[in-house]
């Protein structure tokens, strides 16, 4: 999968994220512009999931915007993972049991 | 194993982060997570992926799990089936489901992937959601087309716009579709759901709709709010009476048995089969009500 | 017995004898009418300034407000602000609390005006500035009760009282509300401000509804009142009464009320001439709702009601459900017209509330209290003054108070708010200790003290599963994740005082996000 444009998945609504994902420049990583309503609490977990997920899908350099109102890792996952997907173009979802 | 208690199946919109991670903490005997209609179709696969997350995630304790796919005519309902099943979901309800061939094309899809991953087959259950003239008039072989199929539920909003009326507060337009669907549910010894009452406000509505499929036989019914809980809680949960006497009824069965005699018999009266069975009903919902205390519930199973 | 041996009994040569009829030393007699007097011999000043400088107020000396006007409080800046001209500064500020609408404030402390501060609580972006530093001194944090036995043992000494009254007649008597002429603020029960108005040097009424005298009942009276300002307005109706306090609709404050309404029930307290308070807060409303069935179902009636009064509990006053109520903070409308037009709705002082120097306080005659809390720990302490980022922005209000007078203290509060765990290890700020909180009612079960076991018995032979309060947070932590911690300066910003008022807990300067 490519990026092949800027996509976005999830909301402001509270317990969700809007995450926003963009194609990075080559060698800079994953970088994550996070706001949060519990980042002193959450900040660093928060910027875990994303770096894994972002990673799970086979990405290296990355500019990931990311609005959090308290969601779950699970829903920060879901979003990330949908982001990414939809600036790939791409509905080739890989599930696992 | 007892059979399960489907009187309440809670509606939670698939795309609700909030309202999904909380859903677990209500008394509802089944959860169902939708992908169909409360979703838009732009957000299908941002809300697939949110419920397959927070299936793998979640832990949703002894509440049955249901999620309602996307017709399976559609690569989206063939991409939600692939993704719950995955996620271990306990039940796939399949949406406007019109004749056998629907249930026996998913039962083939769900054999497909259960095999593909290693889950045992069959352990995918499955029901389906009767919402048309035709999916009502042909609920006998629905009913009895997959062995995965725990129950069939109707769904009025679209089954009224296709008999050409609308909803009314007593339901009479329901009627016939309620019963037929009952007799095809008990007929193949599965479960039977009523449609969801949509007025939250109103719960003076919802008793009486209540009330009404309960005397028709239904086993439980939709809903959408957690409010609409407690009220068909109440209605399903027998009186101290109904208690009573079954338990009076169990206990002429153990002595029977005990006696090793073939004929029970209470108060000079003779017990048969049928009283039997709704004894143990009656029991069931009691003890799912929490009003049988512990010691009674082991006397009883 | 002659006269003679009168003449006996000692000191009697040193009485003043008899003069005649108003005699100058003595009395005069008044010729004058009520009316005439009433607009020649009250308390009325012509400006707020004057009263002020009548009242002698200096620099360094102390202040002080109640919160009755909530949200739509204009006293507090107004006094303030024409303090703040007059060049009068370090101050100590001595409010029942302090609000939103109070951010003026931070002004006044970067100005020098106001050195130092005593409330109940602070919220809004003045509780923010202060988490992050802003004063010099630490907040001193009381309970209602632990401030009214503040003043009265002279502990906090308050040289000027600035109290707003809806009412008050030439004289000085005030009120929450009028029985002649309302005007447009009303707040009902005026119970904080009268330790404020009995204990004070000075006292100021400031009010834009002068009455005719006598303006009964009265919530102080004249005979604690000096001066009396009358200004355009005192407070925004909108803000200190947000009309009927409604019934919440949320399903998890519904799930969590219903469960305590069947705590209460299992306890064995719950019967005929039991007594309770509530708070106001969306789950302890509901639980109102559950319990007036019980009570309708059981026939039980209560005794009394306590505390801040909602027109929940007014209704079921007025149904003959609860026979007296003690308001000493009317939250609504209907509150506040009950105090004025029901006579079994009693307005009540701070001190008569909850003073903890007064075995007959109110909050010790209580059976059941239904409070809530931003967070709760393994020892059950309870944190209802700093936020899970341990800024400031809550209130102790009656917490400590009623939890340690009731028989049984309820704790309502949900799981989880969003990510942020409510049932944690230890509370950021204790407020409330653990020894005096009874039971915890969460949306996921239910936790009792192993201090009541008592309780627990009797919660779980009612067939209601009870859980421990480490399985809760556990519970809570395993969907959340684990919370870095906050991290703090040094420096103490707030200083959280028991009931008693000794200090129960430090708070500290929030480190700034780099």
């Amino acid at each position: 999968m490519t990026i092949e444009k800027t996509a976005s998945a999830g909301t402001l609504e509270s317990s969700d994220i809007l995450v926003t994902v963009e194609k990075g420049e080559p060698k800079k990583g994953v970088v994550i512009k996070l706001t949060s309503s519990v980042s002193k609490q959450f900040g660093k977990q928060i910027k875990t999931v994303i770096t894994e997920c972002v990673q799970t899908l086979g990405f290296e350099d990355l500019i990931v915007t990311a609005v959090d109102s308290g969601a779950l890792d699970c829903t920060i996952r879901a979003r990330v993972k949908t982001a990414i997907y939809r600036a790939c173009g791409s509905t080739d979802y890989v599930w696992e049991a | 194993m007892e059979e399960r208690l489907r009187r309440t199946m809670m509606f939670v919109p698939g795309n609700n982060p909030g309202m999904i991670q909380d859903a677990h903490i209500y008394n509802c005997d089944s959860i169902m997570f939708d992908l169909e209609d409360s979703v838009s179709i732009a957000e299908k696969d941002g809300a697939r992926m949110l419920v397959y997350h927070a299936l793998k995630t979640i832990d949703h304790e002894s509440k049955e799990v249901v999620v309602r796919i996307n017709s399976l005519d559609t690569p989206v309902g063939r991409e939600d089936l692939q993704a719950m099943v995955r996620a271990n979901v306990d039940v796939i309800r399949l949406p406007k489901t019109e004749k056998a061939e629907d249930v026996v094309l998913c039962d083939q899809l769900i054999e497909a992937i259960e095999r593909e991953i290693g889950r045992e087959v069959g352990s995918t259950k499955m029901m389906a959601a009767i919402e048309s003239a035709l999916g009502v008039l042909n609920a006998r072989e629905i009913a009895s087309a997959s062995k995965r199929l725990i129950g069939i539920a109707l769904g009025a909003e679209d089954y009224v716009t296709d008999l050409k009326t609308n909803r009314s507060p007593e339901g009479i337009e329901l009627l016939f579709a309620r019963c037929m669907i009952l007799q095809a549910a008990r007929a193949s010894g599965i479960a039977c759901l009523d449609t969801v009452y949509s007025d939250v406000n109103n719960e003076e509505g919802l008793i009486a709709e209540v009330k009404l499929i309960k005397q028709l036989g239904f086993d439980g019914k939709s809903i959408i709010n957690p409010r609409q809980i407690q009220p068909i809680v109440d209605i399903f949960t027998p009186t101290a009476k109904e208690i009573e006497k079954s338990l009076s009824i169990v206990e002429a069965i153990k002595e029977a048995q005990s006696k090793g005699s073939g004929v029970i018999s209470l108060n000079g009266k003779m017990i048969d089969r049928p009283i039997v069975l709704r004894a143990q009903r009656v029991l069931a919902l009691a003890k799912a009500a929490k009003i049988l205390k512990a010691e009674e519930i082991d006397n009883v199973f | 017995m002659s006269f003679k041996s009168l003449e006996n009994i000692p000191h009697l040569d040193m009485l003043e004898p008899f003069k005649g009829v108003f005699c100058d030393e003595y009395a005069v007699k008044e010729l004058k009418t009520c009316h005439e007097r009433e607009m020649s011999d009250n308390k009325i000043v012509g400006s707020l300034e004057e009263a002020i400088r009548l009242c002698g107020l200096k620099d360094g000396m102390t202040i002080s407000f109640h919160h009755h006007f909530r949200n739509g409080d204009f006293v507090v800046n107004q006094v303030m602000n024409t303090i703040a001209g007059m060049g009068i500064k370090n101050l100590t500020l001595a409010a029942s609390s302090l609000i939103d609408i109070h951010k003026p404030l931070i002004e006044h402390i970067k100005n020098g005006v106001v050195r130092r501060i005593e409330t109940s609580g602070l919220r809004g972006e003045l509780a923010e500035a202060i988490s992050h530093g802003l004063m010099d001194v630490p907040v001193v944090f009381r309970s209602h009760g632990g401030r009214a036995a503040a003043i009265e043992t002279g502990l906090v000494k308050i040289d000027v009282a600035f109290l707003g009254a809806p009412s008050c007649d030439p004289f000085g008597n005030a009120n929450g509300y009028s029985r002649d002429n309302d005007k447009g603020v009303i707040c009902g029960s005026m119970g904080y401000a009268k330790s404020d108005a009995q204990y004070a040097e000075k006292v100021i009424i400031l009010t834009d509804n002068i009455v005719p005298f006598p303006n009964v009942p009265f919530g102080i009276p004249e005979s604690d009142v000096d001066y009396i300002v009358e200004t355009e307005t005192i407070g925004d109706p909108n803000g200190i009464m947000s009309g009927a306090t409604r019934f919440t609709k949320n399903p998890k404050e519904l799930l969590i009320a219903s469960l305590a309404s069947e705590v209460i029930q299992a306890t064995g307290l719950f019967r005929n001439g039991f007594s309770i308070q509530m708070g106001s807060g969306g789950a302890s409303l509901a639980t109102v709702r559950f319990l007036r069935e019980k009570m309708l179902k059981e026939k039980i009636k209560a005794s009394f009601a306590l505390g801040g009064i909602t027109g929940q509990m007014v209704a079921l006053h007025e149904e003959g459900l609860i026979k007296k109520i003690l308001d000493v903070q009317s939250f609504d409308l209907e509150a506040a017209n009950s105090l004025k037009n029901n006579r079994f709705h009693q307005q009540i002082s701070a001190s008569y509330y909850a003073s903890p120097n007064n075995d007959g306080s109110a909050v010790n005659q209580l059976d059941f209290v239904v409070l809530s809390a931003l967070e709760v720990d393994v020892d059950f302490n309870v944190n209802v003054l700093t936020g899970s980022d341990g800024v400031i922005r809550g209130a102790i209000g009656g917490h400590s108070d009623t939890a340690a007078g009731a028989s049984v203290s309820i704790i309502t509060c949900p799981l989880t708010r969003g990510r942020l765990a409510t049932i944690v290890d230890r509370v950021n700020t204790i407020v409330t200790p653990g020894k005096t909180i009874d039971i915890v009612v969460t949306d996921q079960g239910v936790a009792v003290n192993p201090l009541r076991e008592d309780l627990r018995l009797a919660l779980v032979s009612s067939g209601i599963e009870v859980c421990s309060i480490e399985h809760l947070r556990d519970k809570a932590r395993k969907l959340c994740g684990e919370s870095a911690p906050i991290r703090y300066t040094d420096k103490v910003v707030g200083i959280s005082t028991y009931r008693d008022n000794s200090v129960i807990d430090l708070i500290y300067q929030v480190e700034e996000d780099v």
